[in-house]
Order: structure tokens, then sequence, then C-alpha cells
């Protein structure tokens, strides 16, 4: 195997990841290379979200190697080089916490032990709020955001630490066609910045123009990895279909008798 | 006895001194719990640290070191069993209470020390602290303090989404089980001031207080050090006030109260603010039909007209009579758009 170049900023080889014992990805193979825009595709359940879960190491692969920046996983502490937006859902507390204060907490991979925020801190803050258009609301509280603007608000914070790579799951789902639109706007200027993006996504939308290349997942493993598709194309190649085997006649027979928009759901 | 006068013998001075800090510290750490969704954990640590009591009695060491072992031990249980994410989890964290309950009365009995000295712990004797418990209780409520405070830009980033943490590079679990110690620390020196069977109140009351009325965590965290230490030293005075009159109250429960009554003193305003908030929500940013005004309107909308303004696109949208107004110019002057 070829050393990787510090300058890949994502290499997964023949990746295996297990959650509680049930396999869910199967021998993916990824390589990120800088400055690139990559959207993961697939259905519910394809392992998507999954795959982008692991490139962060929030998921320990059972099999395979994952390197960031030319470094394996357990030997990559550079984690201000990486951004993360997690899914919007597991992203709250249970006490009050403002804009301001949730977009702060992206500068921590800057900020050595009980040293509060030095000025440059405070300028990365205004200017990751700046890029998504919520600088008006760093007093509001998150609660009271609806679902579009805390979704920005999570970007905020990712870009807050000033990464080099960032990661998306599902940043679109659930958001209206406008914060859609912001979100875009915003992935493009980092795009034009020189970032390199890796997002999951259901449905491209507003997104579409910025993607150089789609990964698409079904069943824990890549089906499809080349330029992009049409939302239309991901699922009318059949990516998000059922896998029908092949000793299973009465099964085959039924999916070839369904139109092909009815596979989808 | 005048107050004044009860106000300066020595033990109640020590159970002012007690009372002050750990009104301080407890919803110190309580900010965290609730953060995590985990209101019910100082329950939980309160329950076990019995057992750690009865140890103490029963082996004639002190029961409050005990009980620091043994609830730092619960807590960490309590946490690696919350982590793990179990569906069983609150099924086996329930036994663990009623296991801690359970063993710290018989082992009491064992001790053969009589119901009354294990009452102390559970429902407070802060006017019994000793010297030495005192400095105790000092020295671990500024520990606690220090750290909640110090590292509050840590543990909020852990407690509000872990994930996120992760891959910031925290030690996520290191912080978890950091929370968990403080959370058992708190409870042990909070169980001389309310006793361990109402220790969470001191803990989480407070915070349900002041998260009525902020937006920030910075705001929750400071205001609930402040409403436990008003609830905390409000509930020793009344209770030594009602003392005057013959009856015979302990503080531990008065603090609990005094707590409880400022969360329904607080609870209206909350309400009402969170009514105001959702009034101003802004609207979705579509394009609205428009429709304009069927009648004429003499009234100008501004900032101080009186109606709610609510954000709505790239303008306002006021609040008239059930309508939504939106101010639109056009070739014969201002005119108002339904929107």
């Amino acid at each position: 195997m070829n050393p990787v170049p510090a300058d890949v900023p994502v290499q997964l080889l023949h990746g295996d990841v297990a959650l509680s014992g049930r396999p869910v990805l199967r021998d993916v193979d990824l390589t990120v290379k800088r400055g690139e825009f990559v959207a993961l595709m697939g259905a519910n359940g394809s392992g998507k979200s999954t795959l982008v879960r692991t490139l962060v190491g929030l998921n320990p692969l059972s099999a395979g190697r994952l390197e960031l920046f030319g470094r394996a996983l357990a030997g990559f502490h550079d984690w201000s080089r990486v951004g993360y937006v997690p899914q919007r859902s597991t992203a709250t507390g249970g006490v009050p916490a403002s804009v301001w204060e949730v977009v702060a907490s992206g500068r921590l991979t800057h900020r050595k032990l009980l040293r509060p925020l030095r000025s440059a801190d405070r300028a990365a803050i205004r200017a990751a709020l700046e890029v998504v258009g919520m600088d008006a609301y760093a007093h509001r509280g998150v609660a009271q955001l609806s679902g579009g603007q805390h979704q920005r608000v999570l970007i905020a914070r990712a870009l807050a630490g000033r990464p080099e790579l960032l990661l998306l799951d599902e940043p679109t789902a659930g958001v209206d066609l406008p914060n859609q639109q912001a979100l875009a706007e915003a992935l493009g200027r980092l795009k034009a910045d020189g970032a390199t993006i890796v997002l999951v996504a259901h449905e491209l939308g507003p997104l579409a123009p910025l993607v150089d290349r789609a990964v698409v997942m079904r069943d824990g493993r890549k089906a499809y990895d080349g330029p992009p598709l049409s939302d239309a194309d991901v699922h009318a190649q059949g990516f998000d279909a059922a896998h029908v085997h092949c000793d299973d006649a009465s099964a085959r027979a039924a999916n070839a008798a369904v139109p092909t928009p009815l596979k989808e759901l | 006895m005048t107050l004044l006068e009860l106000f300066s013998v020595p033990f109640m001075q020590r159970a002012l001194i007690a009372a002050f800090l750990v009104g301080i510290a407890a919803p110190a750490v309580g900010t965290y719990i609730v953060q995590r969704r985990l209101a019910l954990m100082g329950d939980g640590i309160g329950h076990v640290a019995v057992t750690g009591v009865a140890i103490g009695l029963w082996t004639q060491t002190s029961p409050t070191w005990t009980a620091v072992v043994v609830a730092i031990a619960g807590a960490v249980v309590i946490e690696v069993v919350r982590e793990r994410g179990h569906a069983e989890g609150d099924v086996a964290l329930a036994m663990l209470f009623y296991g801690g309950l359970a063993g710290g009365v018989f082992v009491t009995g064992l001790a053969g020390t009589g119901a009354s000295r294990l009452q102390e712990f559970l429902f407070g004797s802060i006017l019994t602290i000793s010297v030495d418990d005192l400095l105790v209780t000092m020295a671990l409520s500024v520990v606690l303090i220090v750290i909640c405070v110090g590292l509050s830009p840590q543990l909020f980033a852990v407690s509000q989404d872990a994930d996120y943490a992760k891959v910031a590079g925290l030690p996520v679990r290191f912080y978890s089980i950091l929370v968990a110690v403080l959370a058992a620390l708190s409870v042990v020196i909070a169980m001389r001031t309310v006793g361990l069977l109402l220790v969470s109140a001191l803990m989480v009351v407070p915070v349900a207080i002041v998260q009525q009325l902020t937006r920030s965590f910075r705001m929750t965290l400071l205001g609930a050090m402040g409403a436990g230490l008003a609830a905390s030293v409000g509930g020793l005075v009344l209770a030594a006030v009602l003392s005057r009159t013959g009856a015979n109250v302990q503080p531990g429960p008065s603090i609990v109260l005094v707590a409880l009554a400022g969360f329904f003193l607080v609870w209206p305003i909350g309400a009402w603010l969170r009514r105001r908030r959702a009034l101003r929500a802004p609207f979705p940013e579509t394009s609205p039909e428009e429709k304009p005004v069927d009648e004429a309107h003499p009234h100008h909308h501004g900032e101080k007209c009186g109606h709610v303004a609510v954000e709505h696109g790239d303008h306002v949208d006021y609040i008239h009579d059930g309508h939504r107004h939106a101010a639109h110019v056009g070739a014969e002057g201002e005119h108002y758009d339904e929107h």
C-alpha cells in the first residue's frame, strides 16, 4: 500500500463497521481529495450516516483502515482541522443555550483549559455566524430557532474552528427551501475558499450545483461513486430499491413488476 | 432569644456558612445534570449514599467519607449504564436506587444505631454540623464551584452535544465521569443541609426556576447559583424564625419548600415570556399571496405602535386584529397588504 500523502483529507480502505454486533458497513473504500465536495447519498438505512460518523471516529471500524490527513485515526489528534455537523436531533441540551454559546464551543479545538475567549476566538465566532447569515441571532436561545436556523447554527459551530475538512450529516433534512438556499450559499462560499466538504443528503435540492462527486450507498456497500447524479437518477437507477436475492424468484418478480416510481416507496 | 441573638450562636453560624456554600455549589453541578437530562441522577446518588452513611455508622468511621466513596462509586455506575444506553438502563438504575436505600437501612440495623441517627442524614441536620464537617463542606463546595465555573466551556460542550465534543477532540468520557463525580460530591455536602432524600431538589429546582427566564447557558448557571443561595439561606432563616414560635421545623424541608415556592412564583412570568416569544417567532419565508387591506388604514405601523411585530423574510408583519399587515410602497403612496 502506498503511503497516503498528507494532503488527502480522508482515506478509508476496506472499511467494515458493526453497530452493537450487527454488520452495517461492508468493505467501503472512500478517498476524498483536497477541495472536493462529495455528496453521500442513498435511501434511509443504506449506511450513509453511519459512514460519515465513521469518518469522524464516532463509530469504530471492525476491519479496514481510516486515515485523516495522512494519519491513521488512532494517531490523529489534529481535530481543529476537522469540522463536524451532526444531525440536528442529537444536538440539544436540557437547559437554555444561546446561539453565541453554541457557536463558541466550536472554538474549543483552539482554546486552552481555563482561559477566557481571546479576541481571535470572538472574531472567528462572529465570522462563522456571518457566513451562515445568523449574526443577527447571536443572543437568541437556540430553542427558539426554526429547524433550518438551528441547522445553520450547528454549521457555524463547525466553521468557528476554521476546519479544512467539513463533514455534515443530513444538513438539509427537515429544512425549508429558503433555509436550504442560505445553507447552499454558505457552503458555496466555503468551497470557493478551498474547503473539503463531505455531506450526507437524502435529496440535494439547492446544493446540487456545488457537488463534484456523488457516492451512493446501498445496503451498507458503496453502490456508485462518480460524477454527480440528479436526485431522479439516484432513485431511477434503483440505488435505493430493495436488494433482491437471485434465489428469491417471487420477490424478484414482484420487484420487477412494480413500476419504478413505486419502488422508491 | 431574638433573631439576632440566634444568629450569633456558633451552631447557627456554622449552619449559615454551610447553607451559603452548598446553596451555591449544588445548583452549579445541577445545571450540568439538567443539561444532560439526568435530573433524577441526584436522587439516585442520594439513595446510594444512604448505604455509604450506614457503613460509616456501622464501622464507626466518618459517615461523610464513607458516603463520599459509595456515592462516587454509585455515580460512576449510573454514568456507565447511561453511556451504554441499554434499553433496560432505567430499570438497572431503579434497582440501584432501591438497593442503596434498602442497604442503608439494613446496615444501620446491623450497626444497632437507631433510625434517628440515620434520619439526620436522610432529612438533613444542618444545625448539628460539626466544625470538622463544616471544613470538609467548605473545601468541597469551593472545589465544586471552581470546577463548574472554570471548566464551563468544556462541560457545556460535552453536555450539550457529546458527539460534536468527541469530534472536537475533547475527552468526553473523562468529562462525563467528572460530572458524575461532581454530582456525588455535591450530594454528600448537601446531605447535612437538606438530607439525602431531598438533595436533588437543591440541585434541580434552582435550575428549573431560572431557566424559565434565561436564554443563555451562562445566565442559567449563574442564576441557578444565585437562586440556590437564596433558597438555601432563606429556608434556614425561615426554619429558625418558625422555631422561635415553638414549632420544630427542620431546615432541610423548609429550604426545599422555599425553592419550590420560588419556582411557582416565577412560573407565570416564564409562561408569559414563552407565549411572547412564540408570538414573535418569524413566519416562514415563503412569498405570500398579497391582498391589499380592504378598509382604509389610517394607522401607521411602526416600532412603538403597540402591534406585535413579527419577522417575515426581508420585512416585518404587524399583527393587527388577527391579520398580518405588511407595509408596501406603491405608486399612490404607502399601503398595507395582508400577508
